[in-house]
């Protein structure tokens, strides 16, 4: 019989409705996974009941003949959305022991749809981390080792590290991401895997802790295109109760995909050739560009001027909303409250926040503060809303001759654990190519294209225009067909 | 021009007052959460999960607290902004959840607006005064702390947290504590006619932040404190007139007013200082990521303006038109409710003048008495109106009225039921009013002599005697004619 953990989630839902296998059957081998990959602490809680309990009632349903979408498919929860009854913490000291009495929208969606829960996923502490190294409950480990005979452990990427960990080391076939500025698609890349960000406001961000709420965007992760497509589908839609919402029909792109890209132009964007880049990095991207013609694409090179801006932009604005938003983890209704003896209400606030919270966090608190004083605001935040409307306008006159834009996801493959946390300004230049789309609320995905010379997955990444995530998944589809990317990670754990 | 000034040994002082009013915006549900907003509740019990802020809650505004304040801005006159936006405003404190308050700093939802107080001689505003409004905008009010709950711990009560709030900001336009309790009696007054606060002030839905400087007339403003939380009319005039009084005693003598933010004590009737503008938070204010900009479509508009009702200086105006005296339309149009209660009075068919004359007087009084609400009268104004006709029709005098309206608040009866029960129907029957004429002329012949003889005076004691023979139910023009008639 073959290993159902590696079907994908379209073979999953497909072969269970066939009756090839029972969704338990799925749900107790994922389950099995999962106990035995405590190595790559890829999540924070494990939930195999839950993913039971699911499968039973997709079995259930099958009999009944009410099959759901997504019945009989298990998979990982980022643990930055509310699950009701189940801890939700974002990586943090700070709600170490949360449980919530309430279910994020999109993971209720989710559930609706059929799927069971295999777990929460490990992610850095509050979503802000490139590698997964913040967390509270330990660095979440990549499957993949380099080929130079090595055993250094890699990141998994981040922040959603605990999700490209767990699908690419086969622990759930497809997992929620969250992307503020390259969450998803930076830890895809870096496993060799897929994910979408999708246009601002498709996925309500209802339930889902907030890092920074005008870039905070869900989005689906899996081994593919189609799964992608198969998970968003499921994930967004109108939610009244997040004001950002976008009140919009959800498109069936499942059923659109389509690899043929004739009459498709696909924009270059120059500024993102980078002096000094890892030669496999421009060798994997022009590769891309000839799938993309292959696939029946005309290319043309476009100019996103103010794209070096992006960047110290999104160091501005995100950890300001962040700064704000975190302001409610006080000690008093929830969470962690440290309490020195005889202490008052503001030592209550130092000692609970300076315990509850990683230091990364308190990095970005300090900035984001700092950004938004006065005599301070109009130099940083004022400024950075300025550069964020220019990229915008980038985009909007970049995809008046273009269809699609494809660029790297980011500057380099998996680096190791430790490598960079000693300086901030390196981890946060692996964003350099996943923010620009961030500040401009672009739908943008990241596939696997190619390995290094290390052995390591590249991903390539596709933008496309406000509400196209149809022609960035068609993208995504030619460069899969072309690419034939099939190399997983050696279990090793 | 107010003349008030505070008399200091360098000479007269003049006092600069402006208000932040805060309006609890009348809705059922909070400013961004469907969460309930009844005053009085247990305490936490109209808490939403938004309004503790649990992680990963979002605000969506609620329609009709926005709804609210358009309505109330254009009861100012004031410029409505079709695109406003909101504002966090960062501080930590245990009564607000989120750790920042969602405001309008940058782009309110009202613009410049004003207010007319009226002219009020004895309260020393010789003219009607225009006092301008800079802006109204819209946020959320804070929970509640409790501190004698528990003897070393506070307790927090969420109830009120959420809940929306307008703030109402006057220029610096008043100059006597008079004004400054005209303003606010009369915004009170249009934010209930409006309908957008109850302005009950005891329950906290309106409280003013009284801003107060002095300045020797003719310079420059002062520099200004403001006084938090004030809620009633009188102690906003009490904290203006101390802090005028403690200002000039302080710069009399040597020392400088700081900018600072104070509070008053009711008990002590004083403010102290709560905090400088040194130690003042810097709150961070940026835009509310979680919202988008606020858009206002012309319908939304054309329904708020159509929705308004007739406010107190348009009935103001139309009842001085249909000749009520100026004391009367004031009293008549200073609370909503007796305003509603006339109009229906009216509408009923009354006379304006005799109408409003028989409500400030009887109808007032006997409320007063039984201590009741013009809203829970026991006599409706259709009945009233039915009792005033009778008078206007001369069907009853005004004396036998008093009378029938005291038999209408004791059995709730219909004014002619009473009349045609009790047989208290005027009459004009001048064979009868004749008869008596004459008896009483015979009786007091000497009388008869003095009147003739000049004393004029006398007529009144002759209709007294008539009406008293009548049972008061002769009509008292027709005694009148009669009587000069006989007295010839």
């Amino acid at each position: 019989m073959t290993d159902l953990t590696n079907l994908t989630v379209a073979q999953i839902r497909d072969g269970h409705r066939a009756g090839d296998f029972s969704a338990v059957e799925v749900a107790e081998a994922f389950n099995a996974n999962v106990a035995g990959a405590k190595a790559l602490n890829a999540f924070i809680v494990e939930t195999p009941e839950h993913a039971l309990a699911a499968a039973k009632a997709a079995d259930a349903d099958r009999s009944a003949g009410t099959l759901k979408p997504l019945s009989g498919v298990p998979i990982g929860m980022k643990d930055l959305f509310a699950t009701n009854g189940v801890q939700t913490t974002a990586a943090s000291h700070m709600l170490e022991g949360f449980v919530p009495r309430y279910e994020s929208t999109v993971s209720a969606k989710l559930w609706d749809a059929g799927c069971g829960m295999l777990g929460k996923l490990n992610l850095d502490q509050f979503a802000m981390g490139s590698s997964n190294e913040t967390s509270y409950f330990g660095n979440v480990i990549s499957p993949w080792k380099r080929n130079d005979g090595g055993n250094a452990a890699l990141a998994p990427g981040g922040s959603s590290g605990g999700s490209s960990s767990a699908i690419a080391a086969r622990l759930c076939p497809a997992a929620t991401g969250t992307d503020t500025g390259g969450s998803i698609r930076q830890p895809a890349a870096f496993v060799g895997i897929s994910g979408i960000k999708p246009t601002y406001g498709r996925c309500s961000r209802w339930g889902i802790v907030a890092f920074a709420s005008s870039l905070d965007q869900a989005g689906p992760m899996a081994r593919d295109v189609m799964d992608c497509a198969i998970m968003l589908e499921n994930m967004a839609g109108f939610d009244p109760k997040d004001a950002t919402s976008l009140d919009m029909a959800v498109p069936n792109w499942e059923a659109a995909l389509s690899s043929d890209l004739k009459g498709k132009k696909v924009g270059i964007p120059k500024e993102y050739r980078l002096e000094g880049i890892d030669p496999d990095i421009d060798a994997m991207w022009d590769a891309g560009i000839a799938m993309l013609k292959d696939a029946g694409a005309e290319v043309v090179e476009i100019s996103l001027p103010h794209t070096k801006y992006a960047l110290p932009a999104y160091y501005i604005i995100a950890p300001a909303e962040a700064s704000s938003n975190l302001a409610r983890y006080d000690g008093v209704r929830y969470g962690l409250r440290d309490l020195p003896q005889g202490a008052g209400l503001q030592d209550m606030y130092a000692a609970t926040r300076a315990d509850g919270f990683g230091p990364e966090v308190k990095r970005r608190i300090m900035i984001g503060t700092y950004v938004l004083s006065a005599g301070f605001y109009d130099a940083y935040y004022t400024q950075a809303q300025k550069v964020r409307t220019l990229i915008a306008r980038d985009f909007e006159q970049a995809f008046a001759s273009c269809d699609v834009i494809l660029a790297p996801t980011a500057p380099s493959a998996a680096f190791g654990l430790g490598e960079k946390t000693a300086d901030p300004l390196s981890m946060y230049l692996n964003d350099v190519f996943a923010v620009p789309a961030s500040l401009a609320g672009l739908p943008a995905m990241s596939v696997p294209a190619a390995l290094n010379r290390e052995g390591l997955p590249l991903g390539l990444q596709i933008i496309g225009k406000a509400f196209d995530e149809q022609g960035v998944l068609n993208a995504g589809l030619a460069i899969e067909e072309r690419a034939g990317f099939n190399a997983r990670a050696e279990k090793w754990w | 021009m107010s003349d008030y000034r505070i008399k200091g040994e360098t000479g007269e002082w003049e006092v600069v007052i402006g208000l932040e009013v805060h309006a609890q915006v009348t809705s059922n549900a909070k400013l961004f959460s469907g969460a309930a907003t009844a005053f009085g509740a247990e305490p936490n019990t109209q808490v939403s999960l938004i309004d503790a802020a649990m992680p990963g809650m979002l605000p969506v505004p609620n329609r009709e607290c926005i709804r609210q304040a358009v309505r109330t801005g254009m009861a100012i006159e004031a410029q409505i902004n079709k695109w406003s936006r909101f504002d966090r405003k960062n501080y930590f404190y245990a009564d607000l959840p989120q750790g920042y308050q969602i405001s309008q700093l940058y782009h309110p939802l009202v613009g410049e607006g004003s207010l007319t107080i009226a002219a009020d001689e004895k309260a020393g505003i010789p003219g009607d005064k225009v006092i301008g409004i800079e802006r109204i905008h819209v946020e959320q009010d804070a929970g509640k702390l409790m501190h004698d709950q528990h003897p070393t711990m506070s307790y927090v009560d969420l109830n009120r947290s959420g809940v929306a709030l307008m703030e109402i900001v006057s220029r610096p336009d008043m100059r006597s504590p008079a004004e400054a309790g005209a303003y606010v009696r009369k915004l009170r007054s249009i934010l209930r006619y409006v309908g957008s606060c109850d302005g009950n002030m005891e329950e906290g839905s309106m409280r003013a932040d009284v801003n107060v400087s002095v300045r020797k007339p003719g310079d420059e403003f002062g520099t200004r404190t403001e006084t938090k939380n004030v809620n009633s009319v009188r102690f906003v005039m009490a904290v203006i007139e101390g802090e005028a009084k403690r200002q000039v005693e302080l710069i009399e003598s040597g020392g400088t007013v700081v900018q600072e933010t104070r509070l008053y004590d009711p008990d002590r009737n004083e403010t102290r200082s709560m905090r400088s503008k040194e130690d003042a938070h810097d709150y961070r204010y940026f835009p509310d990521p979680d919202l988008l900009p606020l858009e206002l479509d012309d319908a939304f508009l054309a329904e708020c303006r159509e929705s308004l009702p007739e406010l107190p200086d348009a009935k103001r105006a139309r009842y001085l038109a249909a000749g009520i005296s100026p004391y009367n339309a004031d009293v008549l149009t200073a609370e909503v409710e007796a305003a509603r209660w006339f109009d229906t009075l009216l509408e009923a068919g009354a006379k304006p003048v005799a109408a409003a004359n028989w409500v400030t007087s009887e109808l007032f009084g006997a409320l007063n008495r039984m201590g009741r609400d013009i809203s829970d009268s026991p006599v409706s104004p259709a009945h009233a109106a039915e009792l005033l006709g009778l008078v206007a029709d001369g069907t009853i005098s005004g004396t036998i009225a008093k009378a029938v309206f005291e038999k209408m608040l004791e059995s709730g009866d219909a004014a002619g039921v009473i009349v045609e029960r009790d047989g208290l129907k005027q009459t004009s029957d001048t064979g009868a009013i004749e008869a008596e004429i004459a008896k009483i002329l015979t009786a007091n012949a000497d009388k008869v002599e003095q009147y003739k003889g000049g004393k004029e005076a006398l007529f009144g004691f002759f209709v007294g005697q008539t009406m008293k023979a009548m049972q008061g139910k002769a009509n008292p023009q027709v005694v009148n004619e009669l009587l000069k008639k006989a007295l010839g």
